[in-house]
């Protein structure tokens, strides 16, 4: 009890430094919070949009964006063919501009596909889809941005396009994206003849290993993945999460800076003190137990402020309309564990140096300090 | 003196008297100290003996080296040269200077050094809560003490509320809570008022030989020093026996 008091003394004695650490470890926490869990959201909206109704995407071997994907029509075609399969969607994805906005995404889809058949059409009629070049159908806040409404001509890219259509997505890339027919789309965006990926639902799931062995046989130049395989492999995502965590880790790193300032601070000030304990008999370890005590406090308290920051952020961000759909406020248990770990470890990390040295001070010589 | 003082006193009388041989606890051979590598020979061939439940003041200039002794005895400092044994064992050499300093001494020290943000119980209870000692026994030994000190109604005080009388005896009980046979006292009242020194001299001697705990303690104060069993002088860098008691 008297250990865990001088824990608490030692950090109440110098409150406002105490509270910048704390704060340190809570704004980090939140920003490392933050920025995986929005590019996790992103990552499992990409994610779904390519798992929509299929469990396996067909995509070229070997690129490094599926924006570079070049699928054959005629692959799609024989792979439909094939009487393991449901079905095989042909999609192209491109990404335009508009005048406020730098990026929309463009989805290349054939009338028989998921997006289209399963979506909530808040204007127009599925029917009419695909049966013109320029037709498009836009995502509701895509049509919101771009001000268009049913029947509208709307300028996309390079082109003028009439909105057949306005569809609800809870997908925050295709509410805010155009659908084309993948026609259109080929042309458009200078793919005649190709798609971007072929999304696969197969009769039996049971048939995936099968179906993935025949794609690679008939065709050596594409790659069929399941979609927890893509998800975990495709190098965009990952090279999303390793960011995410870098610039969190990076957060962390510069809280880890502050609690190590703080617990410096905090031995030098009460070398005196420490001098007193090991006369009493305190071990070297007893004496780092307690500067690793403080540290872990601090580091605690600014995981848990971190995260109610982090997670009020999050849903704020929810809130903000030109974000609608694009954050996903789920907060994976994963993420939770792994963002408390790294904050307990980056105090403990940052009262290293301090408890050495509070470990090497001499009592006779440190009992002089007035 | 107060009647517990006496009849520890008597006893170690009886002893002598009847050429029992006491024990030693302290001893120090030939022990040589310097500081700034070497510039300052504080000690110079030390030789020095303390038996068991014998009063010793060491009386000396500032600098002369009682403190240092002290030091040595208690495992706080290594000597540069000779040896420095406690309960027969060479502290230099002390397997466990821990054990030494949780159970087998006790110091007491000018500046009472307690911690200004516990209170005086808490501060009492430090060596109890380093050495692992059940809360209960601690408890119990921390009333026993505090009574005999009285300080039993200033137990929830923090430091700075308190005297520097009280604050010495604090650092008393503290010293004293493992039940350690040998007190290490660096000028106990030196830094109290005439009136507040006697009154903790008369503590720290009440407390020493009812506890039966051999007590060496540094001062400058030559009528405290007086009223130990035995004054040894430090000059020159060694202990000279006796000149007067």
């Amino acid at each position: 009890m008297i250990f865990l008091k001088l824990i608490a003394t030692n950090l109440r004695r110098h409150r406002i430094r105490s509270f910048i650490s704390v704060a340190g470890i809570a704004f980090s926490v939140a920003a490392m919070l933050t920025v995986v869990t929005i590019l996790q959201g992103a990552v499992g909206m990409f994610s779904s949009i390519l798992s929509s109704n299929s469990e396996i995407i067909v995509f070229e071997r070997n690129v490094s964006d599926l924006f570079f994907s070049n699928v054959p029509a005629s692959a799609a075609e024989q792979i439909a063919g094939w009487p393991m399969v449901a079905h095989a969607d042909p999609v192209l994805f491109g990404v335009v501009s508009s005048a406020d906005h730098p990026i929309i995404t463009c989805f290349g889809v054939t009338a028989a596909d998921a997006r289209i058949r399963k979506a909530t059409w808040v204007a127009g009629e599925r029917l009419t889809f695909a049966q013109h070049d320029d037709d498009v159908v836009l995502g509701q806040r895509a049509a919101e941005f771009l001000g268009a409404k049913l029947n509208d001509h709307v300028p996309i890219g390079h082109g003028v396009f009439h909105v057949i259509g306005i569809l609800k997505t809870a997908n925050g890339f295709e509410d805010g994206g155009v659908f084309m027919p993948l026609s259109s789309a080929q042309s458009f965006f200078h793919k005649e003849g190709t798609s971007s990926v072929i999304t696969i639902k197969l009769r039996n799931k049971d048939d995936a290993a099968a179906f993935k062995t025949m794609v690679r046989e008939t065709f050596p130049n594409l790659i069929a993945l399941e979609d927890a395989e893509f998800t975990r492999s495709y190098s965009q995502f990952r090279i999303l999460k390793a960011t995410a965590w870098a610039v969190g880790g990076c957060g962390l790193l510069l809280g880890g800076l502050g609690v190590a300032n703080t617990m410096i601070m905090s031995v030098f000030t009460r070398i005196r003190e420490i001098a007193i304990l090991r006369v009493n008999g305190f071990s070297h370890l007893q004496i780092a137990t307690m500067i690793f005590g403080e540290s872990a406090v601090v580091s605690l308290l600014g995981a848990m402020l971190g995260l109610v920051t982090g997670t009020c952020f999050l849903f704020a961000l929810k809130l903000v309309p030109a974000l609608h759909g694009y954050v996903d406020v789920t907060i994976q248990p994963v993420v939770l564990l792994i963002v408390i770990l790294l904050a307990l470890l980056t105090g403990v990390a940052g009262a290293l140096y301090p408890a050495a040295y509070a470990m090497q001070i001499r009592a006779v010589e440190a009992l002089r300090f007035e | 003196m107060n009647l517990s003082t006496l009849q520890a006193s008597s006893q170690n009388l009886s002893r002598l008297d009847l050429g029992i041989q006491a024990r030693v606890v302290l001893r120090a051979e030939n022990v040589w100290k310097s500081y700034e590598d070497g510039a300052i020979e504080v000690l110079q061939g030390v030789d020095f003996e303390v038996t068991e439940g014998e009063a010793v003041a060491l009386c000396g200039p500032s600098g002369c080296g009682k403190s240092t002794l002290l030091h040595l005895f208690g495992g706080l400092d290594l000597s540069d040269r000779g040896r420095v044994s406690v309960n027969g064992i060479e502290v230099n050499r002390h397997r466990n200077l821990l054990r030494l300093l949780r159970h087998e001494v006790g110091f007491v020290f000018q500046l009472h050094n307690l911690i200004p943000d516990l209170t005086l119980a808490e501060n009492c209870l430090l060596p109890t809560v380093a050495a692992g000692v059940d809360h209960h026994i601690a408890q119990a030994r921390l009333r026993e003490l505090t009574e005999r000190t009285g300080l039993t109604r200033r137990l929830d005080q923090r430091i700075q509320k308190l005297s520097g009388g009280e604050r010495q005896r604090t650092a008393l009980c503290r010293a004293l809570m493992n039940r350690p046979k040998i007190l290490l006292a660096d000028e106990p009242t030196g830094s109290l008022d005439e009136h507040t020194s006697g009154v903790v001299f008369d503590l720290l001697l009440d407390l020493v030989a009812t506890e039966g705990v051999t007590l060496v303690m540094a001062t400058h104060d030559r009528s405290l020093a007086g009223r130990c069993d035995r004054l040894l002088e430090m000059h020159d860098g060694r202990v000279h026996e006796p000149v007067s008691a």
